[in-house]
C-alpha cells in the first residue's frame, strides 16, 4: 500500500539558506558585477536585476581526478567505418579521442564561467550594501507628529463602526450551538419516534410526540440569534509611525554649456538616489527644477531632454526650491533631499548669493544636499563658494566631482557610505 | 488480452489524486504479479520549484546547509528559466518508505510512468541489490540526515558558520574517499549515532584534565622505529582523517563523520547507475505496456508514454554533436531487454554465449541479474553480442606515446569479448577515480603525511589536485605530500604546504 501525499502546500524556498550562503560567499564577485552594471547599463534599466558572472575556477568545488595523458580506452557507440586495426588522427575535439566524453563528466564542471542571475531585490541590496541615509537619527530625535491605525485584534466592546461581522456572526453560531444541542438531540429521537409511531398509526402517542417537539423547537427558537456577547470589534492600535516620505529636489543646470552627455551622467546619479530612497521611504516625490537664468519647476521628460540655452543663474532654482518647500513640503512630515547638478558655470556675482541660501533657508530643513560637478575642467567660483558651505555644514552638505561615467557609483557610493557614529 | 474488455482507469490528461491513487494499485498489482519486492511506496507530489530544491539538495530529502547546494539551485534555477533544461520527471530517494517526487505539472501518463519507474523500478532495485543491501540502510537514512543537519547546525550556532563551512569545504572535496571498498560497513542508525556522540563527548570532558599537560612530553620514545604509520595503506581517506587527525576538535571530527556516512549512502549509486536506470526503464516499460494489454490505459496514454520513454533511451553516435558518452537509461534498458529476449527466444549464438540462461524463466534470470552485480560486473557478465551490434559499439586505444588513436576491436566476432571488458572496465571505479591511499605518517617528527596516487596506466592527476590537497591539510593539519606513481617510481610530488623550491630540489633528487 502506498501513502500519497501532498507537499504542494509545504514551505517554498528550502534553498533559500543555501543560496543566501552562495550569494554572501562570492560578495566581492557580484559587487564587482553590480558596480560595473550601474555604470553600463542604459540609464531607464534599473529596475530588473543583474546577470552575475563568475569565473569557473573560483566556484569550483575541486576533487581529485585524472588527467589527460596516459594511456585509455574508450568504447563509443555508433560506428559507422572503423574496422579492427584503424589508426585515427588524433583531433582537439569531436573526434572519438579528442573529446572523451567519459571524461568530461568526470572531471566535473571544467573552467566554464559561472552565470546566473540576481534578482531586482538582491541587485539593489548589494548596490546599495554599505550605504545609509545620512542624519536619520536627527529626525528621529525630533520627535514626529504622525501617527498610524493598525489593526490588532478583536475586542468585545467598541463602537458600531468597528463592528466586525465575520467575528460577531461566528460567535453567535458558536453559543448557538453550545446551547440548543441538548434540545437538538431531544428533537432529532422525537421526531423519529414521532415517525415509527405515525407508521404504526398510534394516534395518541403521535399527538404527544408533536407536542413535545413543538415545545423543543420553540426552545430552540428562544434562544437568541445575536447576543450581545457575541458582538466583536476591530481593534486598532495607534501607532508613532516614522516620518516615512521623503522629497527629493533635483536640481540641474540646462544652460547651453550642459550637453546631453553631462545630463545623462547627472540622471544617473539621480536614478540612484531616486532608487536608494525609494528603499528607506514608503513613499519617495521627486520635484524636477532646472534652471537657467530663472528656474522652472518641470516634469521628468522636460528636465532631461528640452534643450535651453542662455546663461547661468544658480540661486533662481534654489530660491525655488526654498519656496516650494515652504507651500508643499512641511519639514515635520517630509525628510528633503536635495541634489544638484551642474557642470559649474555661474554668473559670478550669484554663486555668494547661492551660498547664503543654502546656509540659511535650505540646509536647515533637508536631511541632505548633495552637490555634484560634471566636468574635467577645473573648478570655478561656485565649487569655491560652496566649499565653505561644506566646511561650516559637514553633516548636511557635500559635494563632489565627476568627470566620467565610471565615476558615478564610486562618488553616490562615496557620499551615502556608512559613517561611524562618532 | 484476456480480459480486453475493462474500461481504461482514465481518459484525458489531468491528474487527480484519486487517479494516482488508482495507477499505484494497478501497476502495484501488477509488479507484484512480476515479483517484484518493494520497500512501502511514499509518493509526493510537489511543485517544480520544489523539484529544483530537492535537485539541489542531491536528492537528500533533509540536507544540512551548505554554499554549494545554493550554488547548484542557482544553477539549476538559471537553466531551468531559459528552458535549457527541463526537470527530471521524478526524483526517487533510496528509503522505507521509499519516497518518490511527483511533479504537479506532468500530465497522468507521466504520473503513471513515474510511479511504475520510480515506486516499482527504483524501488525494487533498492531493496535487491547487493550493493545498495550492504551500504545502505534505508530504515534509518532519513533519521541520521535530519541527525545531520541539527547538528551541523548547531555547530554553526556554537563555532560560527564559516568555521563549519570551511570543514564542510574540505570534507566535500575528499567525499569520493569516504568509502572502505573491501571491508562491510555497519549499518547508521541516527539513534545510536546521537547516543554515541553524546558518549564521546563527556568521556572527552571526564578525561580532560589539566595536569597531563604540565607532564614532560616524553611519552612517545617508546614507540620503535619499524613501526610505520598506518601499518597498511588506507584508502578510505575521511575515515583516516577522522580517527587519526591530531589536531581536530570533536565537533570537526562528527562533520567529518557526517560527510563520510552521507558519501557512504551515495557510494552504491556511482556504483549501478546503468543497472539501477536501466532495471527502472525496464519495468516502466514492462508495467505500463501490461496495463495496455489489460485495456486499462487508451491507445492515446500509450503514444504519450512511448513518445517519453524513446527520448530518453536516445543514444547519440559518438560523432553526434549531442553525444555526451553512453546513456545509461539505454545501455540498461537494452541488457535487461536483451536478456528477456534470450530468455524467450534464444538463438544460436545466445546458446553460445549464455548456454545458462538462454531458454531459462526470465522472471528468475533478471531479478538475478539485478541482485548480484555492480555496473562493472554486470557489463562484463550480461553485455550480449546483440546489444553490441545495435549499439554499434567499438573500443579504442588513446595512448599519448603513441602518434595516432588505434581502434581496438569492434562489433564483430572477434571483437565483442574485447568491447565488453573494455566497456565494462570503464565502469570500473578505479578507472574513473584515481587511486590514492594514506602510506605514511611521520609519527615521530613533523607529523607529515604522505599520500600515494598508483597512477592506472600512466594517468596524471588533474589540475584541480592542488587545491584539494589544501583541503587535505586544513584537515590535518600538518604538512602533506601526494606522490604520484608509476610502476612504483615517483613520477610527480605535490605539497602542501607548498616547498620553497630549493627544498623540492633536493627532495626529488
Amino acid at each position: 500500500m502506498s501513502y500519497i501525499v501532498d507537499r504542494r502546500l509545504n514551505a517554498k524556498n528550502k534553498s533559500t539558506v543555501n543560496r543566501r550562503r552562495f550569494l554572501d560567499r562570492y560578495k566581492k564577485h557580484i559587487k564587482r558585477a553590480v558596480s560595473d552594471a550601474v555604470n553600463n547599463r542604459s540609464i531607464t534599466d534599473m529596475e530588473r536585476g543583474e546577470e552575475v558572472v563568475i569565473p569557473g575556477d573560483d566556484v569550483s568545488e575541486p576533487v581529485f581526478h585524472h588527467g589527460s595523458g596516459g594511456s585509455r580506452s574508450i568504447v563509443h557507440p555508433g560506428n559507422k567505418e572503423f574496422v579492427k586495426g584503424d589508426r585515427i588522427k588524433r583531433s582537439d575535439g569531436g573526434g572519438p579521442g579528442g573529446g572523451g566524453a567519459g571524461e568530461a563528466s568526470n572531471s566535473g564542471e571544467g573552467v566554464d564561467e559561472f552565470v546566473f542571475q540576481l534578482s531586482h531585490e538582491e541587485f539593489l541590496d548589494f548596490l546599495f550594501d554599505d550605504l545609509a541615509l545620512p542624519n536619520l537619527t536627527k529626525r528621529a530625535l525630533k520627535g514626529n507628529a504622525s501617527y498610524k491605525y493598525e489593526h490588532a485584534g478583536f475586542t468585545t466592546d467598541g463602537v458600531p463602526a468597528k463592528l466586525s461581522v465575520l467575528r460577531s456572526l461566528k460567535a453567535s453560531k458558536a453559543r448557538r450551538i453550545a446551547l440548543t444541542g441538548e434540545a437538538r438531540k431531544l428533537l432529532k429521537a422525537a421526531e423519529a419516534k414521532r415517525e415509527e409511531a405515525s407508521n404504526q398509526g398510534d394516534e395518541v402517542s403521535e399527538r404527544r410526540l408533536a407536542l413535545e417537539i413543538e415545545l423543543l423547537e420553540r426552545r430552540i427558537k428562544r434562544v437568541p440569534f445575536l447576543d450581545t456577547n457575541d458582538l466583536r470589534y476591530n481593534l486598532h492600535q495607534k501607532r508613532p509611525l516614522p516620518t516615512s516620505q521623503a522629497v527629493m529636489f533635483c536640481l540641474m543646470d540646462v544652460s547651453g554649456s550642459m550637453d546631453q552627455q553631462i545630463k545623462d551622467m547627472a540622471k544617473r546619479f539621480y536614478l540612484l538616489l531616486y532608487m536608494f530612497l525609494k528603499r528607506h521611504y514608503e513613499r519617495t516625490e521627486i520635484v524636477f527644477i532646472r534652471h537657467h537664468t530663472v528656474a522652472k519647476e518641470v516634469d521628468e521628460q522636460e528636465f532631461f531632454y528640452s534643450r535651453e540655452t542662455g546663461g547661468t543663474v544658480v540661486s533662481s532654482a534654489l530660491t525655488l526650491m526654498q519656496e516650494i518647500v515652504e507651500a508643499r513640503y512641511s519639514p515635520n512630515e517630509w525628510n528633503i533631499y536635495g541634489a544638484q547638478a551642474s557642470d559649474g558655470d555661474n554668473w559670478n556675482d550669484d554663486s555668494p548669493t547661492c551660498r547664503k541660501l543654502l546656509e540659511e533657508s535650505i540646509l536647515p530643513v533637508v536631511q541632505y544636499f548633495a552637490y555634484v560637478e560634471i566636468t574635467k575642467r577645473n573648478h570655478q567660483a561656485l565649487w569655491q563658494e560652496y566649499e565653505q558651505v561644506a566646511e561650516s555644514h559637514p553633516d548636511t552638505f557635500a559635494q563632489r566631482q565627476i568627470a566620467e561615467v565610471g565615476d558615478i557609483f564610486a562618488v553616490f557610493h562615496d557620499l551615502f557610505q556608512k559613517r561611524d557614529a562618532a | 488480452m484476456s480480459n480486453r474488455q475493462r474500461s481504461p482507469l482514465c481518459d484525458g490528461s489531468d491528474w487527480t489524486f484519486e487517479l494516482i491513487e488508482t495507477f499505484d494499485q494497478e501497476i502495484g498489482r501488477i509488479a507484484e504479479s512480476f515479483g517484484l519486492d518493494t520497500y512501502r511506496n511514499q509518493i509526493e507530489v510537489i511543485r517544480s520549484d520544489q523539484m529544483m530544491d530537492a535537485y539541489a539538495s542531491i536528492g537528500m530529502p533533509v540536507g544540512y546547509n551548505h554554499w554549494s547546494f545554493g550554488k547548484q539551485f542557482v544553477e539549476v534555477d538559471r537553466n531551468y528559466q531559459r528552458g535549457v533544461m527541463g526537470l527530471a520527471y521524478e526524483i526517487v530517494i533510496n528509503s522505507d518508505p521509499c519516497i518518490s517526487y511527483l511533479m504537479e505539472e506532468n500530465s497522468m501518463t507521466m504520473q503513471a510512468l513515474v510511479i511504475a519507474h520510480a515506486c516499482y523500478g527504483h524501488n525494487s532495485f533498492f531493496k535487491g541489490n547487493y550493493l545498495f543491501r550492504t551500504w545502505t540502510d534505508a530504515t534509518a537514512i532519513i533519521d541520521y540526515l535530519l541527525f545531520a543537519k541539527k547538528y551541523i547546525a548547531s555547530c554553526e550556532e556554537r563555532h560560527g558558520v564559516t568555521e563549519v563551512e570551511e570543514v564542510l569545504d574540505s570534507c566535500h572535496a575528499l567525499m569520493n574517499y569516504g568509502v572502505d571498498r573491501y571491508k562491510r560497513p555497519y549499518p547508521i542508525s541516527a539513534e545510536q549515532e546521537k547516543r554515541r556522540q553524546a558518549e564521546r563527548a563527556e568521556y572527552v570532558q571526564r578525561n580532560l584534565n589539566d595536569l597531563w599537560r604540565t607532564l614532560p612530553q616524553a611519552q612517545s620514545i617508546h614507540c620503535d622505529d619499524e613501526n610505520v604509520f598506518p601499518e597498511e595503506p588506507q584508502e578510505n581517506l575521511l575515515y583516516f582523517i577522522e580517527k587519526n587527525a591530531p589536531l581536530l576538535e570533536p565537533w570537526q571530527r562528527e562533520i567529518v563523520r557526517i560527510v563520510r556516512k552521507v558519501a557512504q549512502y551515495f557510494y552504491p549509486q556511482r556504483q549501478t547507475q546503468v543497472m539501477n536506470e536501466g532495471w527502472a526503464t525496464f519495468w516502466h516499460y514492462t508495467l505500463l505496456n501490461q496495463l495496455y494489454d489489460e485495456g486499462l490505459v487508451t491507445d492515446g496514454f500509450m503514444l504519450e508514454f512511448l513518445s517519453s520513454h524513446s527520448a530518453v533511451l536516445i543514444q547519440p553516435g559518438f560523432d553526434h554533436p549531442g553525444y555526451n558518452g553512453m546513456n545509461p537509461y539505454a545501455l540498461g534498458f537494452a541488457i535487461y531487454s536483451d536478456l528477456k529476449r534470450i530468455c524467450q527466444s534464444p538463438t544460436d549464438e545466445d546458446r553460445e554465449w549464455f548456454p545458462d540462461i538462454a531458454g531459462a524463466d526470465w522472471l528468475t534470470v533478471l531479478p538475478a541479474a539485478m541482485r548480484d552485480f555492480k555496473d562493472e560486473s554486470f557489463i562484463q557478465q550480461f553485455l550480449s553480442p546483440k546489444v553490441m551490434r545495435d549499439f554499434r559499439l567499438f573500443g579504442i586505444l588513446d595512448d599519448d606515446k603513441e602518434q595516432e588513436i588505434e581502434v581496438k576491436a569492434i562489433h564483430d566476432y572477434c571483437g565483442y569479448r574485447q568491447v565488453r571488458e573494455l566497456l565494462a572496465g570503464q565502469y570500473n571505479l578505479g578507472d574513473r577515480e584515481p587511486n590514492i591511499q594514506v602510506v605514511r605518517v611521520n609519527v615521530e617528527g613533523d607529523r607529515s603525511l604522505t599520500l600515494e596516487h598508483t597512477q592506472h596506466r600512466r594517468r596524471p592527476l588533474g589540475k584541480t589536485t592542488d587545491s584539494v590537497l589544501k583541503h587535505f591539510h586544513r584537515l590535518w593539519g600538518f604538512p602533506v605530500t601526494l606522490e604520484s606513481t608509476w610502476q612504483d617510481e615517483v613520477v610527480t610530488r605535490h605539497h602542501c604546504p607548498e616547498k620553497d623550491s630549493k627544498e623540492a630540489d633536493k627532495d626529488a633528487a
